[in-house]
């Protein structure tokens, strides 16, 4: 039992994780970390169902015929390079925010912004 | 970025960026009989420029490969791989349908998966190199 | 207990405490080496799941790409982190309460590394055993990536195509020239 669900539990705590640091974390960049820690977990999950037990890597050989799913494989290689791209978007955008506030703290952005509007 | 970095940290760099690069070549080439392929080549081979910049400074790697260079490369390589598809079309088959560029199926079928790899591994190999290229700057 | 079962957990376990550690740390240079870690961690837990594709790309781009351009991205914004205090009971409810939602609905899922699970009978028979007639190359994570699905394949690689065009509108020298300062 615990052996048939493992993985989907441990792939559920990692993206509560992530998705923890998200929504309580007030640094962009560490919210950035914790997408990248919840996307990660996604891929786990995919590549999860697509393991056989007994099964190999699918590269075809003459010695067996039980090979591991590669169609989630094929959806989770071009998922990671796209998250690298939508990361580097993302430090991009923070970049930016950070000259134009001098700060990438959440709450701090904001208290400007407030400033902002009352003047 | 021109702090001085260490003797070890250079002369250890002389010796793995050309055996990364030409790693980066062996899985671009040989994805179809082992792991590898066209995304890990582009960032294998954009991981061998950025440790090269990292260790040099931006500068030294940019005179070897400038930003227009490799922007140039990353429109390049999805021309290729959009161009294949086209290509395919005005020979008369579906688009990328491989099979019309040659006569023996596999044979085609191994051509257009080469040259779509290439496509794939130029542009994400100078996708990361611009994109860090570009963050580099900016931070000074 | 086989040795497959054991580099699965310990692995799994690895990863989950990893990200405990990483909850908890103030310094963002340490946070994004974690974050190293923990993408390098998935890779060997990718092999140990058969996917050594898959494996081979977390390992060089979420292990070594994204951790250096976090490292750039903190060269410019300062690696401390100002600590501002904040309400912990409410994304403490929330993930509760979603975590246990989806904990309720892996009980419907097929026992890991079932043979005869949905997803395994129905396209996948067909790019296993086909496909050395069909596309004639050994590995089937390429000629499903490249051949099978290569228009699916374009439109990512116009993804990542965007993804940079847009990282270079953001930061590139245009963006500077038209900065007043």
């Amino acid at each position: 039992m615990i052996a048939d669900y493992f993985n989907y539990w441990v792939v559920i705590v990692l993206m509560m994780m992530g998705f923890y640091i998200v929504i309580s974390d007030s640094n962009l960049i560490k919210k950035i970390i914790g997408l990248n820690i919840f996307q990660t977990s996604v891929f786990i999950l995919f590549i999860s169902m697509s393991k056989v037990k007994g099964g190999t890597a699918p590269i075809l050989i003459a010695e067996t015929d039980l090979y591991s799913n590669p169609l989630p494989h094929v959806l989770i290689l071009t998922a990671i390079v796209v998250s690298v791209s939508t990361t580097a978007l993302g430090l991009a955008i923070i970049a930016r925010i950070h000259r134009a506030y001098d700060t990438v703290d959440e709450t701090a952005i904001h208290e400007q912004d407030d400033l902002q509007d009352d003047n | 970025m021109d702090r001085r970095t260490s003797l070890i940290v250079r002369e250890v760099c002389r010796l793995i960026i050309p055996a990364v690069m030409l790693f980066a070549l062996y899985v671009q080439f040989h994805g179809e009989y082992g792991p590898g392929g066209g995304f890990q080549a582009g960032v294998i081979f954009a991981a061998a420029v950025i440790l090269y910049a990292l260790v040099h400074g931006r500068q030294k790697a940019q005179q070897i490969l400038p930003t227009n260079t490799v922007v140039r490369f990353i429109v390049a390589g999805i021309l290729l791989y959009a161009g294949v598809g086209v290509t395919t079309m005005v020979m008369g088959g579906n688009f990328l349908d491989y099979d019309v560029l040659l006569h023996g199926h596999q044979q085609a079928q191994h051509l257009g998966i080469f040259l779509i790899e290439l496509g794939v591994g130029i542009t994400v190999g100078a996708v990361m190199i611009a994109i860090f290229y570009t963050l580099d700057e900016f931070s000074e | 207990m086989d040795i497959e079962t054991i580099v699965n957990f310990s692995l799994l376990t690895m990863l989950a405490l990893t990200v405990v550690v990483l909850i908890r740390m103030k310094s963002l240079l340490a946070i994004v080496l974690s974050s190293g870690v923990y993408s390098f961690l998935s890779a060997g837990l990718f092999v140990a799941m058969d996917a050594v594709d898959v494996a081979f790309t977390e390992a060089a781009v979420g292990a070594g790409i994204t951790t250096v351009l976090l490292l750039a991205a903190i060269s410019i914004t300062g690696r401390r982190q100002t600590v501002s205090k904040h309400k912990r009971f409410l994304p403490l409810a929330v993930i509760t309460i979603t975590g246990a939602a989806l904990i309720y609905g892996t009980l419907d899922m097929p026992p890991y590394g079932d043979p005869m699970a949905p997803i395994h009978t129905h396209v996948a028979p067909h790019y296993l055993t086909q496909s050395s007639e069909e596309i004639g190359i050994p590995n089937v994570v390429t000629s499903v990536l490249a051949s099978y699905r290569g228009y699916d394949t374009l439109g990512e690689v116009a993804v990542i195509f965007t993804a940079a065009v847009g990282v270079l509108l953001l930061l590139g020298r245009t963006a500077k020239k038209g900065e007043h300062k």
